[in-house]
């Protein structure tokens, strides 16, 4: 499986959940398969998903969803740490991991050859650390969803992208139909 | 008031909840008071464009946030201030340690410091310098200021606002 047919497996379960989606074609095919405000598309600043997911999750209580990429993570290894030392029980990260810069015509990352990004996690002190094959990986974000613990999740899949438009919505919508959303859940839940 | 204190109290007033730091010794008195204040979350980052991605976050999850940092960092953060800051039209105090300007004893922290100005003037982010003890009373409204421009601001402290490195 590549990522986007993990996408069409996860897109009924994270569809009323708030996600930030790495920069690309991950984004782009999240929106193309189902644009909901509740994705936060990230349009540039490779590297930040795994940041503005926890700092999302750190300061309100609606369950956030990272979705990044291995080469996106290695890009940013100093987010492991952060994310170990301040724990969010609120907050996945679904690290899809096919070894390779997709985005970028599919160049090998290290990723898909020594480095294993969840055992990194765990040394960096990560508790919760699942790492799953791609036909696995609707199941294990499923269980990480109703477990209410911090878990990051490494889905090891093959790499290749679907031809898909890019995301025209201007960045200030996103941003504005996103916090209107999560400011509306979070109202609903106070009742 | 101590300029810390002045610093830790204006951020408290502006309803500053989220603060992330990587340190400086110029700033090193300024982080310890914000990580006892009981009103402030304080998330230390590894690197400064992480700490920018926390920032973004804490602010769409309805908490006005801010960052401190050397100036090396601006190097380090420009396509993060560009590509989500300023692209998203995002509010961040930038409470930035001025280093290698008079009274510096490190030698490479000068190469950085005669770029730091030209860099934020490139980048048309609003920029202050503080180099007096009483220019802090100025930190409230340039707070205000920010999160009225939906813009990243940086607040530039020498060593001798900080009466010495």
């Amino acid at each position: 499986m590549r990522r986007y047919d993990i996408f069409k497996k996860i897109v009924p379960i994270i569809k009323n959940h708030f996600v930030v989606c790495n920069i690309g074609l991950p984004s782009q095919e999240l929106h193309y398969l189902d644009d909901q405000p509740t994705n936060f598309y990230m349009l540039g600043t490779m590297g930040l998903a795994s940041s503005i997911g926890l700092g999302l999750a750190l300061v309100q209580k609606q369950k956030i969803i990272s979705i990044d990429g291995d080469g996106s993570v290695l890009t940013n290894f100093g987010t492991l740490p952060t994310i170990a030392n301040n724990i969010a029980n609120n907050f996945i990260l679904l690290i899809i991991d096919n070894g390779s810069y997709g985005s970028t015509g599919d160049q090998p990352t290290y990723a898909g050859k020594k480095t294993s990004l969840s055992e990194v996690a765990r040394a960096c002190g990560c508790e919760n650390v699942v790492e799953c094959s791609s036909e696995d990986t609707a199941k294990v974000l499923k269980k990480a969803i109703t477990s209410n613990q911090m878990t990051i999740i490494v889905s090891k899949c093959q790499s290749g992208n679907v031809k898909v438009p890019v995301i025209d919505i201007d960045p200030v919508v996103i941003k504005h139909r996103f916090m209107t959303e999560l400011i509306r859940k979070n109202l609903e839940n106070s009742d | 008031m101590s300029v810390s204190d002045t610093i830790v109290s204006d951020f408290v007033n502006n309803k500053v909840e989220f603060i992330t730091t990587v340190p400086c010794k110029q700033l090193a008195d300024v982080i310890d008071k914000i990580d006892k204040c009981a009103e402030i979350q304080h998330i230390p980052s590894n690197k400064e464009d992480e700490g920018m991605g926390l920032c973004a976050g804490a602010f769409m999850g309805g908490k006005r946030s801010a960052i401190m940092m050397q100036n090396t960092a601006i190097g380090v953060t420009i396509n993060t201030l560009v590509t989500l800051t300023q692209f998203y039209r995002m509010p961040l105090p930038m409470l930035i340690s001025y280093r290698g300007e008079v009274g510096e004893p490190v030698a490479c922290q000068v190469e950085m410091a005669v770029h730091t100005k030209a860099l934020l003037e490139q980048l048309k982010i609003p920029t202050y310098h503080f180099h007096r003890e009483s220019d802090v009373k100025e930190f409230d409204g340039i707070l205000k200021h920010t999160f009225m421009s939906k813009k990243p601001v940086a607040i530039l402290t020498d060593a001798s606002f900080w009466n010495g490195y």
